[in-house]
């Protein structure tokens, strides 16, 4: 099973991009489970947002501790939140930064990995709505999910043009981090 | 069709594919998507039924038992202080023998203020007259609203059901779900065809005065078929499987019970990461079961005789607390094993209250305890908030 979670703020879209990389995962044949940390929802408070992959059924429901994948929407957030709290010492780490890993310089074993999703959304969006960028981001560096998966997940809830948008951009931060993940 | 989504979604087109005729609820916190859904899919035209929006939860639960009684399928949703202030209607929509369906979606009461999930909401209306079932997943909530119509509606029942969901956790909560056709539900659930029903061409009175020559043979009346529901319940699940092909239960679901020396009670989503906790214990070596309480009323008395029968030790995860009392469910647990040959010892460990997270942890914590002989406890506490207070 794969355990991801996801560090945003309210408005950012983080139990969005949750609800989308398990209708993707399941679209690539997995079972899959997305939840938000249940909180009061105020636009720029630190959310939490929950993703399970699993080949099974999953049954568990508490949240998630130990996650194999920690994404971080805003950078900001590390300066109050311990996003790495539980990472496994074997998992990744994704941020939302324009700056590079080495860069961060965070106290820990697991992989980090930093894409410019603002940066990819505004290009492609005209708006920093960068939660498709991070799935795609995602998909790039753990290959837990196919990027077609990903693309149809965004399609079947953006559609038309600004599905076309959202896809570019998911496409853009696909590619850039699987590069720095090879 | 398989697909993936929220469980609120899962139970509105449930609902949707029941074809109700009158849908009534009222639009505040605490409400849920599925009535936001069922008000969308209406409007669209996706179901052909009257929405009634109203001004409180009492005035819903009021509407559905106008609707009902007129020979309408009916349904609501709501939960925590909106199925409190139902609660008077409700007695009096299962006192008029009405069958209709709602959703009681599980959250903590006020005060203080909470929105998050625990059980204690549609634990103080256990004993109203409504049928209550609790579900572990997105699936088992849309097919218990399948067959919760069919059992409220069989003339051997003719009470209200209650589907309750754990609210957050359940219907916040994404994950895939097989949803039948509208041919199949059908198939399953024929229109429903009131025995009685208001008409002034053939004018009777309903829930009318009943003096004490009377009143006492009428509530006799609804506890013999509430208990007799029991066998409704169960034949409703099997003719679910041999429909749909799925099985989750009929008034128990146990998992890993059979040589279990301790056996862990729950109600709803806990018992899903339950049983995943007891692979951990078995491959341990550790002889635990969990026993998924799936109907809550009518209490499945012999059926946890039988279950709990060789059990060493059992252990209710409580989610509602008695004030002053004991754990809802443990009580009656304990009662239902009194007088038992070898009768195990009956944990009562209430947790996850108002939303409180259960992990492998708060098990172990539970098992530890009841090993050492603690009869009654809160697991998962904060020790710090209760020195500094």
């Amino acid at each position: 099973m794969i355990e991801i979670r996801i560090h945003g703020r309210g408005g950012q879209g983080s139990v969005t991009a949750a609800e989308l990389l398990a209708v993707a995962a399941f679209d690539d044949g997995r079972e899959a489970q997305a939840f938000p940390a249940f909180g009061v929802e105020r636009r720029g408070a630190p959310v939490l947002a929950f993703c399970r992959i699993d080949s099974k059924p999953i049954r568990i429901r508490s949240q998630i501790y130990e996650p194999d994948y920690v994404i971080v929407q805003d950078p900001t957030l590390m300066e109050t939140v311990d996003v790495l709290a539980g990472l496994k010492p074997e998992g990744t780490v994704l941020i939302n930064t324009e700056h590079s890993a080495s860069d961060l310089k965070l106290d820990t074993t697991a992989r980090v990995v930093t894409c410019p999703a603002t940066q990819i959304a505004l290009k492609a969006l005209g708006r920093p709505i960068m939660n498709t960028a991070i799935m795609g981001a995602f998909s790039g560096i753990s290959g837990a999910i196919s990027f077609e998966a990903i693309e149809r997940s965004i399609r079947h809830r953006f559609p038309g043009e600004m599905g076309d948008k959202n896809v570019q951009a998911a496409r853009k931060a696909y590619e850039l981090t699987k590069e720095q993940a090879e | 069709m398989r697909k993936m989504i929220e469980g609120s979604r899962a139970v509105a087109e449930a609902v949707g594919l029941c074809r109700p005729d009158v849908i009534s609820a009222y639009p505040i916190t605490p409400q849920t998507h599925i009535v936001e859904d069922l008000s969308q899919m209406v409007a669209d035209g996706d179901i052909d039924a009257q929405y009634v929006r109203v001004e409180s939860e009492h005035s819903a639960a009021s509407v559905c038992l106008g609707a009902v009684a007129a020979g309408s399928r009916a349904y609501s949703a709501t939960t925590s202080q909106g199925l409190m202030l139902m609660a008077e209607v409700l007695y009096n929509i299962a006192g008029m023998r009405l069958p209709l369906v709602i959703t009681g979606v599980n959250r903590a009461l006020s005060a203080p203020l909470s929105i998050w999930n625990d059980h204690q909401d549609t634990m103080a209306l256990r004993d109203t007259g409504w049928l209550q079932l609790y579900a572990e997943n997105s699936q088992e909530v849309l097919d218990m609203h399948i067959q919760a119509y069919k059992i409220s509606e069989d003339d051997r029942v003719l009470l209200p059901v209650m589907v309750c969901m754990d609210g957050y956790v359940l219907t916040h909560t994404y994950e895939s779900v097989d949803m039948p056709t509208q041919e199949e539900v059908d198939a399953f659930l024929p229109r429903y065809d009131p025995l009685y029903k208001l008409d002034p061409d053939d004018p009777y009175t309903l829930g009318a005065f009943a003096d004490p020559s009377l009143y006492q043979e009428m509530r006799y009346e609804i506890q013999q078929d509430a208990l007799g529901s029991k066998a409704v319940i169960k034949e409703a699940a099997r003719d679910f499987k041999a429909s749909f092909g799925r099985w989750m239960g009929d008034v128990l679901d146990p998992y890993q019970c059979d040589d279990a020396e301790t056996i862990f009670i729950g109600l709803g989503t806990v018992v899903g990461t339950l049983k995943e906790w007891v692979d951990v214990k078995r491959g341990q070596g550790e002889k635990v079961g969990a026993l998924k309480l799936r109907c809550f009323r009518p209490f499945p008395l012999e059926e946890l005789r039988e279950a709990l029968g060789n059990a060493k030790r059992v252990v209710v995860v409580e989610k509602a607390v008695g004030v002053g009392a004991y754990g809802i469910v443990a009580a009656e647990v304990r009662a239902a094993l009194y007088g038992q040959a070898n009768m195990p010892p009956v944990t009562c460990a209430m947790a996850g209250l108002g939303g409180r997270d259960i992990t492998f942890e708060t098990f172990e914590e539970m098992l530890k305890r009841a090993q050492a002989g603690e009869s009654d406890f809160f697991a998962g506490m904060r020790a710090e908030l209760l020195e500094a207070s």
